[in-house]
């Protein structure tokens, strides 16, 4: 007759534990809606505010002291100019650091630090970043306040979110995949490059672009190398009419970027300079997330495709 | 008025009935129309060829599958002595689990103490008292034979124990909470001979506090320690009966056929 | 013969074609390794620009001064190098910021990994992280010019430029990295340690809170330290959203620099460099990264005891 006895207490019991249950069920959809409602609140203020202003003269032309015809020219050819030579110094060497560490690297001590400074490097601010960028490549190396200065300091910045990415794709590859390469007669190289490589590209490409839209909206390291603010000029042209038909001036060259751009305005006590802010936010979150977007969907892709 | 006293007999020595049940992972029948029933303090086993439905049928008892989407349950499970169908969908899974305690195929212990695992049921229970929780907890684990192997390390945790005496862990996590019955889904397959022979052993001794219904893949293990055996195969109950008929003069062919490993 | 003949021939290429291959695979190899030895390089590069600069500076300004003073003004004709104004800053910020990213991380990974059906958790997940990748410049926008006004509401008396509103927003913005990370480590907690809760007649809250969370502790860890470090090193925020006046003071309803807005701050103007507000900067940099070095360390130390035991 225990049990009997017992089942109105276990009852009981129940009822007051399944309302734990509910509040925290509750709780959690109420937090998960604070966030979005946040961003929700965020996206719509930026979008009455910026919105009147976005038109094609407002990125035709160069900022200016007078709000109505400012625009964003300089700041959107300096981002692209900056993220040309992040994504060529980061992707290189962050996918080449993330092939040896999952395929090259000895179980030794310098592998186990490599891999330790990789975790660290993540969670250094990224205003250090533009200290490092400021002493060494401004500096030290005389480049200048550049795009050259900016774009590698970005793309140290990004390099573990490439490794990292990286070194994820090839280690979801079994083992069986590479058994087979070598099988054939291949050597590490071409066990990589024929097979690794392209089978993790997605997962690469995804941590890329993950990496570059974070570059983007970076603000910090680009203020402390003491890039200029108002820039009412392009950088020289990559492209020449002579022979060779192509120039690096540009890399020299003093720059302005998007968020370097929307945080001049921010800082600006007039009520029409911040109406730009709004408008160049806009652009800003727009490229972002769409960019974020675009990699989301693609390892949603890679994920239903691909079924080891 | 003879055959009533029999029957009423016969029904008190019946802890469960299990009636037309069947069972859908999705659109996949698992379960069809089984019909069974566990005897009071008795252990009963189930045994069948891989995929023959046996963890399924077990992982009914204690609402196991409705921890997943898509899963449907038809028919009835009856506990007694309150007569409560615990399919019923007005019947609290939490209820029926608090009633009905499992033992796992792979020792899976909480990353707690020896102690907390054991009283985990008990806290999960709202029991909150110092000395109740340290006197369920001994006896757990004096009736699951661990007592004298961990009493002095109670507080350490209890992945430092081998797997044998991690099942007996899970098992003294069972019997804290003085479930009235005892599920165990294959509970040696993960363990050496040795330490089979023991959880075996342990098995056999709670028959007298417990009603059992033990999952293997193992017949010998199920002619050793079971009282009754069904046999199952592709989600159908074959045949069910006393132990030793079901080993030395099955009915069913079928039966007859994988008992002697002419199956196939 | 000729049998014999072509067998030679396809010996001799295969040597041949295994010198160059061997060398072909050297080569790449340590452009591998050299790419791979590139992060340490990077973090003894940025470990030296710090010390070489504030070596420098901590010759004309002494430790104790340094980290006593209570007053932080380089660039003034009275000058003090008291760094604790900054710190107090970045703290209150840092502070307000976890109360808000810690426990809504929390609950929200919880929720998702343990509560919410298939369809929610497949619209939310990308969704936060979505949130995650907007740039900081904007979270500052929207703390200056969005939340500072709505707080104003309340408490009328509120500066424009304050540390409230800073951490109130850069908690929001940290949300996703805390979450995520929680959740995935949660996810990863073996499915039968909860059959074994559940099976013990455990709740979804009970099962979550005392099976679920102690078995991914090092991972929750993980997480709570990366959001510690975010919200100590975050820039543009506070930046723009509290101002950048040095200011020794508890109270989050005042205005007051971080360390990482007093960088930005000196980095606007033109400093030469090699003057001392330059070195100071870098300094103020070592503080931060020496702040954020000892919450990595407490998370290591934390991983390394508390490893994912199941």
């Amino acid at each position: 007759m225990r049990s009997v006895k017992s089942l109105k207490e276990i009852r009981r019991i129940i009822i007051l534990h399944k309302r734990w249950d509910l509040i925290f069920m509750i709780t959690g959809i109420v937090a998960l809606m604070i966030a979005i409602m946040t961003f929700m609140a965020l996206f719509a203020h930026m979008l009455i505010d910026g919105l009147p202003r976005l038109s094609w003269a407002f990125f035709t032309s160069f900022p200016s002291r007078h709000p109505e015809s400012a625009g964003i020219l300089s700041a959107w050819v300096g981002t692209t100019l900056v993220m040309l030579v992040t994504a060529v110094a980061a992707v290189p060497l962050g996918i080449g650091s993330g092939i040896y560490l999952e395929e090259y690297a000895p179980r030794n001590f310098l592998t186990e630090i490599i891999e330790i400074n990789v975790t660290n490097l993540a969670g250094v601010p990224s205003i250090i970043y533009g200290l490092l960028a400021l002493g060494l490549f401004v500096y030290q190396l005389g480049f200048g306040q550049s795009v050259l200065a900016a774009g590698l300091a970005l793309a140290l910045l990004i390099l573990p979110v490439v490794i990292v990415a990286t070194r994820e794709a090839i280690r979801s590859i079994p083992v069986t995949i590479r058994e087979a390469a070598y099988a054939l007669g291949a050597t590490k190289w071409q066990t990589v490059s024929d097979h690794l490589l392209p089978y993790s590209s997605a997962g690469i490409l995804t941590g890329i672009i993950i990496g570059l839209a974070r570059a983007i909206g970076e603000t910090a390291p680009i203020i402390t190398i003491g890039a200029l603010t108002f820039i009412a000029f392009l950088p020289p042209s990559p492209v020449k009419d002579e022979f060779p038909f192509m120039s690096f001036e540009w890399l020299t060259a003093p720059f302005t970027v998007m968020p370097i751009q929307m945080f001049n305005w921010v800082s600006r006590p007039e009520e029409a300079f911040q109406l730009n802010a709004a408008a160049a936010g806009l652009v800003l979150v727009v490229m972002t997330l769409a960019m974020n977007g675009l990699a989301i969907y693609l390892r949603y892709r890679m994920r239903k495709n691909i079924k080891w | 008025m003879q055959i009533d006293q029999k029957e009423i007999a016969a029904y008190a020595q019946y802890k469960s009935e299990v009636k037309n049940l069947s069972f859908h992972y999705g659109a996949f029948n698992a379960l069809k129309n089984i019909d069974m029933v566990l005897h009071d303090k008795k252990i009963t086993a189930l045994i069948g060829p891989s995929g023959c439905g046996k963890s399924t049928f077990l992982r009914c008892f204690n609402r196991m599958h409705d921890l997943y989407p898509g899963n449907r349950y038809d028919g009835e499970i009856i506990l007694h002595p309150d007569d409560v169908n615990i399919l019923a969908s007005n019947v609290d899974p939490i209820e029926v689990r608090m009633r009905i305690s499992m033992v796992f195929q792979k020792p899976n212990p909480f990353p707690k103490s020896i102690y907390e695992n054991v009283a985990y049921g008990l806290r999960v229970r709202g029991i909150k008292q110092r000395a109740i929780l340290d006197e369920k907890v001994e006896i757990a684990l004096r009736n699951s034979a661990l007592w004298d192997e961990v009493k002095d390390r109670l507080h350490e945790l209890a992945f430092n124990l081998s797997g044998g005496q991690q099942q007996r862990l899970c098992i003294a996590r069972a019997l804290a909470t003085d479930p009235e019955i005892l599920l165990f889904d294959e509970p040696t397959s993960a363990l050496d001979p040795i330490a089979t022979a023991s959880i075996e052993e342990l098995i056999t001794d709670l028959k007298a506090k417990v009603t059992i219904l033990i999952v293997t893949h193992n017949m010998q293990q199920a002619a050793r320690v079971s009282d009754y055996t069904a046999y199952m195969y592709l989600g159908e109950l074959i045949e069910f009966n006393v132990t030793d008929t079901i080993f030395i003069k099955p009915k069913n062919k079928q039966t007859e056929d994988y008992i002697t490993g002419r199956f196939g | 013969m000729a049998e014999e003949s072509q067998n030679k021939l396809v010996y001799a290429g295969k040597l041949g074609y295994s010198f160059r291959r061997h060398l072909h695979e050297r080569f790449i190899e340590t452009f591998l390794f050299l790419s791979a030895i590139l992060s340490v390089a990077i973090m003894l590069a940025i470990i030296a620009m710090l010390l070489k600069e504030s070596i420098v500076f901590f010759r004309q300004v002494s430790i104790w001064d340094f980290l006593t003073d209570t007053q932080w003004t380089p660039l003034f004709d009275d000058a003090h190098y008291g760094i604790l104004p900054l710190i107090s800053g970045t703290l209150v910020s840092s502070l307000i910021a976890l109360l808000v990213a810690l426990p809504m991380g929390t609950i929200i990974a919880i929720y998702l990994s343990e509560f919410a059906p298939f369809t929610v958790r497949e619209i939310a997940k990308p969704f936060l992280e979505l949130l995650g990748g907007v740039p900081t410049v904007v979270y500052g926008y929207f703390a200056l010019l969005f939340v500072t006004p709505l707080l104003q509401i309340i408490f009328p008396e509120l500066p424009g430029f304050n540390l409230l509103s800073a951490g109130l927003v850069m908690g929001i913005m940290i949300i996703p990295y805390v979450s995520s990370m929680t959740e995935d480590a949660m996810r990863a907690v073996p499915m039968n340690l909860r059959e074994g809760s559940y099976a013990m007649g455990a709740t979804r809250f009970q099962t979550a809170i005392r099976v679920v969370m102690p078995a991914a502790f090092s991972g929750i860890a993980a997480a709570y330290i990366l959001g510690i470090s975010r919200a100590v090193g975050e820039t543009m925020v506070v930046a723009i959203a509290a101002g950048m006046q040095p200011n020794l003071t508890w109270n989050p309803m005042e205005p007051a620099a971080t360390i990482t807005a007093y960088i930005v701050q000196v980095s606007l103007g033109d400093l030469p460099h090699g003057s001392i507000g330059y070195q100071t900067i870098f300094a103020a940099g070592l503080t931060l990264l020496l702040i954020t070095l000892v919450f990595n360390i407490i998370g290591h130390l934390l991983r390394k005891r508390y490893r994912e035991i199941y």
